[in-house]
């Protein structure tokens, strides 16, 4: 096992170079740069304002120089400094990650536990007014974009109905310690994190209900039943442990997407995670933030990916792991 | 002859008591001010930095020598008075005494000649520009600051705002590499807020300075600026309460006739005078067929820009009447009419060489109303029998295609800063026009006469002399019909009825909230 991580450790290293080079070169063919973004919202630059900006952020240097530079940082574990932000890149992320890190990580569970609850429900009488109304809502979900989900439920539970905050992290100015500051960040979060896990619960859902009906059709389950073993022993022990392994993939898999629409939620409701901090640096051309925030999603989708592998043999014994 | 130019300092100070003093009933101490700031600033060192975001929460923190009102009328700041020589060559500013700087050093002539000639000369691109006029710079005393000019410099009384000249501490800065002062971090100015914390992502914290030289002054007792990235979360966040000032373009214009129509909702589109936003579509005068004058008459003419103003900007605004806003020194109302009028635009364009070549707009990416504002031009352009394409692009990439020139027609909006030489002929002078930059004479208008006319009347120490050099330049302009002109932008500032005076000069909210008091 313990072979078994290194070597997908060693792996890891360098699809995360080859990430780091590949995104590289895709923004910098994006028409733009940060000088002339920055030099833009001053209103009134001249030649000299955004060449001495292009000089201070390195940007007049040959691109492969810059990317030379860049990668000899990130193998250091150095992400640059932020142009725009004056900051170093990795201080910027480590302030931003915490919150996204709680948001996503939130939402993940959160979808994960419901849906596979109401996948299990739904599957338990096949074809009923349960299962019809859970499978309708799931698809409901699955099929509505996230912005506006977020926006509606702004709307509805924050202006019309005023329960939960529409944005931001924590009540500012509040001054809230311990126990309150959670509740307060808790509050805060309800509504981010409920709509960021909707559509993967309903993925979840989904998996779920069909995976438990083709499971409880197999012979074992018939053995079990003929066994004498009651409903629900069966349902749990044997066909939802069976069931679930697809939906672990699944969500091992769907953890670096989760990421990704964190951007949007994170966005919509002034979460102050690394998700926006992207989104605002594409529309800055912040490069080094940009490529920073590849960095570090990349790299916790890898890491996703190998505990998505080390859960599959703890919960099924017949799988072994090979490097 | 310059006798109008002669300003009498103690007029002047009593002056004061003028609009810029004026109040709304009894001002109360006390309470929290909750504004909307969007994009979040790179940073908040003015001298740095003059984006917009940068410049509202500096003016809180920063001063200069002036303030103006809505007409651009000076009044005191940090001068409490000034005078001009009678040849318009020698500006002589009397300090306000007892002013300190947020760290307790004090203000001082010292710190004046130092963030004009040292600091600014330096970082600050249209203050280098405006600095090329000044010959050199006296401190005869510690509250006495002469400066003498090459020549007159017409604008140059119009550039003492936080904006273009903040009073930097000499203390500070002296000596230092300005960009990487660790201070800029910590901004410490004269006014009447002083820096408290940036939580980034979420909010800018200011609290009341309670050593300003204004007796009571400010009324709050801090101010939170909320950085809410997107325009629908920003329209909720001042429904639910969580924030009291939105400033111009904070929300989409869609949404300002619903927020506009809330309980204890104020709105104005004062506050802009000083930037007289004007927007307009560049024509790419170097590719054909636009090089011909009467494509782009018919095109001028083919805009319904009332159109535009009433369904996408709720009626805030004016039609653009040419190069300058009517906010703006020396502008000039008749010049040629270029009015909507499809049948003469029609006729225009069946004389002209356009021969059904498709021409490329490019949207300016500020969001829904700029995108359905590229979709009608496109529809009146097509009304005449033009072929039009749309250009979608991001911040960067609209940028980068206009500094290359790579577009046929482009939105873009310009400020004017007051003055015609200072935020007009930067658009329209040939040797201007180089491509690399997207705030030149991007159109690459060349018109040898009014580049001449240009140059002569921002060096005019006469304003009526000014006015009739500028009313021709307008009629010349306005008849080669480089550009289209659209609307003089009218941005919304939306606040609680009970916030007094948020908007009091003409920089609106850019000014610092020094007078604003909430009424509970």
């Amino acid at each position: 096992m313990i072979r078994f991580i290194l070597g997908r450790l060693v792996k890891a290293v360098f699809i995360l170079l080859a990430i780091l080079v590949f995104n590289f070169l895709l923004i910098h063919a994006a028409p733009g740069d940060p000088a002339a973004v920055m030099a833009g919202e001053a209103g009134a630059a001249d030649e000299k304002f955004l060449a001495d900006l292009r000089t201070r952020f390195g940007l007049d240097q040959p691109l492969y120089v810059q990317l030379l530079i860049y990668l000899k940082g990130a193998v250091q574990l150095d992400l640059g400094f932020s142009f725009r932000q004056q900051m170093p890149v990795a201080e910027l992320i480590g302030d931003r990650l915490p919150a996204t890190l709680l948001l996503t990580g939130v939402a993940f569970v959160l979808s994960l536990v419901l849906g596979v609850i109401a996948g299990v429900a739904a599957s338990a009488r096949q074809g009923s007014w349960g299962d019809t109304i859970i499978s309708t809502l799931a698809l409901l979900f699955y099929a509505t974009p996230l912005f506006w989900v977020a926006l509606m439920a702004a709307l509805v539970f924050s202006v019309w109905l005023g329960w939960l905050p529409g944005f931001g992290y924590s009540t500012i100015g509040a001054g809230y310690t311990g126990f309150a500051h959670a509740l307060d960040v808790a509050k805060h979060l309800v509504l981010p994190a409920t709509t960021l896990g909707l559509f993967f619960m309903a993925i979840y859902m989904r998996m779920t209900r069909a995976s438990m009906l083709e499971v409880s059709r197999l012979d074992f389950v018939k053995t079990a039943r003929a066994k004498g073993l009651k409903r629900s022993v069966i349902q749990r022990r044997h066909i939802l442990r069976n069931a679930l392994l697809p939906v672990i993939t699944l969500a091992g898999l769907q953890a670096g997407q989760i990421f990704g629409g964190a951007i949007l939620t994170e966005t919509v409701f002034a979460w102050p995670g690394i998700g926006r901090l992207m989104f605002e640096a594409i529309n800055q051309r912040d490069y080094n933030v940009i490529l920073g925030v590849f960095y570090i999603s990349a790299a916790m989708v890898l890491l996703f990916n190998l505990i998505t592998d080390v859960v599959y043999v703890i919960i099924d014994p017949r799988i072994r792991l090979t490097g | 002859m310059l006798q109008h130019f002669k300003i009498a300092a103690t007029a002047l100070a009593l002056a004061l008591a003028g609009p810029l003093a004026a109040q709304d009933g009894t001002p109360k101490s006390g309470g929290t001010l909750n504004v909307v700031i969007q994009p979040e600033p790179p940073g908040l060192m003015i001298g740095l930095l003059q984006n917009g975001p940068t410049q509202m929460v500096a003016g809180d923190i920063y001063e200069s020598l002036l303030r103006y009102d809505f007409d651009l009328k000076a009044h005191p700041q940090l001068a409490e008075s000034w005078e001009i020589s009678e040849d318009g060559k020698t500006y002589t500013f009397n300090l306000r005494k007892g002013v300190k700087f947020h760290d307790g050093e004090a203000f001082t002539s010292e710190d004046v000649k130092f963030s004009m000639d040292v600091f600014l000369r330096e970082t600050h691109s249209r203050m280098r520009t405006y600095m090329e006029h000044v010959e050199s710079i006296e401190t005869p005393d510690d509250h006495t600051v002469i400066v003498h000019l090459k020549q007159p410099f017409g604008p140059f009384i119009g550039i003492f705002e936080p904006g273009t000249a903040p009073m930097i501490p000499k203390h500070i800065y002296e000596g230092t590499e300005f960009a990487k002062n660790p201070a800029n971090n910590t901004p410490i100015g004269t006014g009447p807020f002083k820096f408290d914390e940036w939580v980034k992502g979420s909010y800018i914290h200011l609290v009341k300075n309670p050593d300003y030289y204004m007796e009571g002054k400010p009324y709050v007792d801090e101010v939170y600026y909320h950085v809410i990235p997107d325009a629908a979360s920003r329209a909720v966040a001042y429904e639910t309460g969580q924030v009291d000032v939105l400033p111009g373009g904070s929300i989409e214009n869609f949404d300002v006739p619903r927020i506009r129509e809330l309980e204890n909702t104020c709105i104005t589109d004062k506050g802009w005078e000083y930037f007289g936003p004007l927007s307009w579509i560049w024509i790419n005068n170097n590719n054909k067929p636009l090089d011909d004058v009467n494509v782009r008459r018919a095109m001028m003419h083919a805009l319904d820009r009332e159109f535009a103003k009433d369904a996408l900007w709720n009626g805030l605004g004016k039609v653009a009447t040419g190069p300058l806003s009517s906010s703006t020194r020396f502008y000039a109302g008749d010049t040629p009419d270029i009015s909507y009028d499809p049948e003469k635009a029609k006729a225009l364009l069946a004389e002209s060489s356009y021969n059904g070549e498709t021409i490329r707009l490019l949207g300016l990416p500020y969001g829904e109303t700029w995108q359905r504002w590229a979709e009608a031009v496109k529809q009146n352009l097509t009304e005449i029998g033009m072929n039009v394409d749309i250009v979608p692009s991001d911040v960067a990439g609209w940028n980068q295609k206009t500094s290359d020139r790579d577009f046929d027609l482009a939105f873009t909006y310009l400020y004017q800063y007051g003055d015609p030489a200072l935020g007009v002929s930067r658009s329209y002078m040939g040797d201007n026009a180089k491509p690399g930059s997207p705030w030149n004479n991007v159109a690459n208008y060349q018109n040898p006469e009014t580049d001449k006319m240009f140059a002569e009347a921002a060096l005019m120490a006469n304003p009526e002399d000014r006015r009739a050099a500028y009313k021709a330049i307008q009629d010349k302009i306005v008849s080669d019909v480089p550009n289209l002109w659209l609307l003089e932008l009218g941005f919304p500032t939306i606040y609680r009825c009970n916030i007094k005076n948020p908007v009091n000069t003409a920089f609106g909210v850019n000014d610092g909230f020094r007078d604003v008091w909430i009424d509970k």
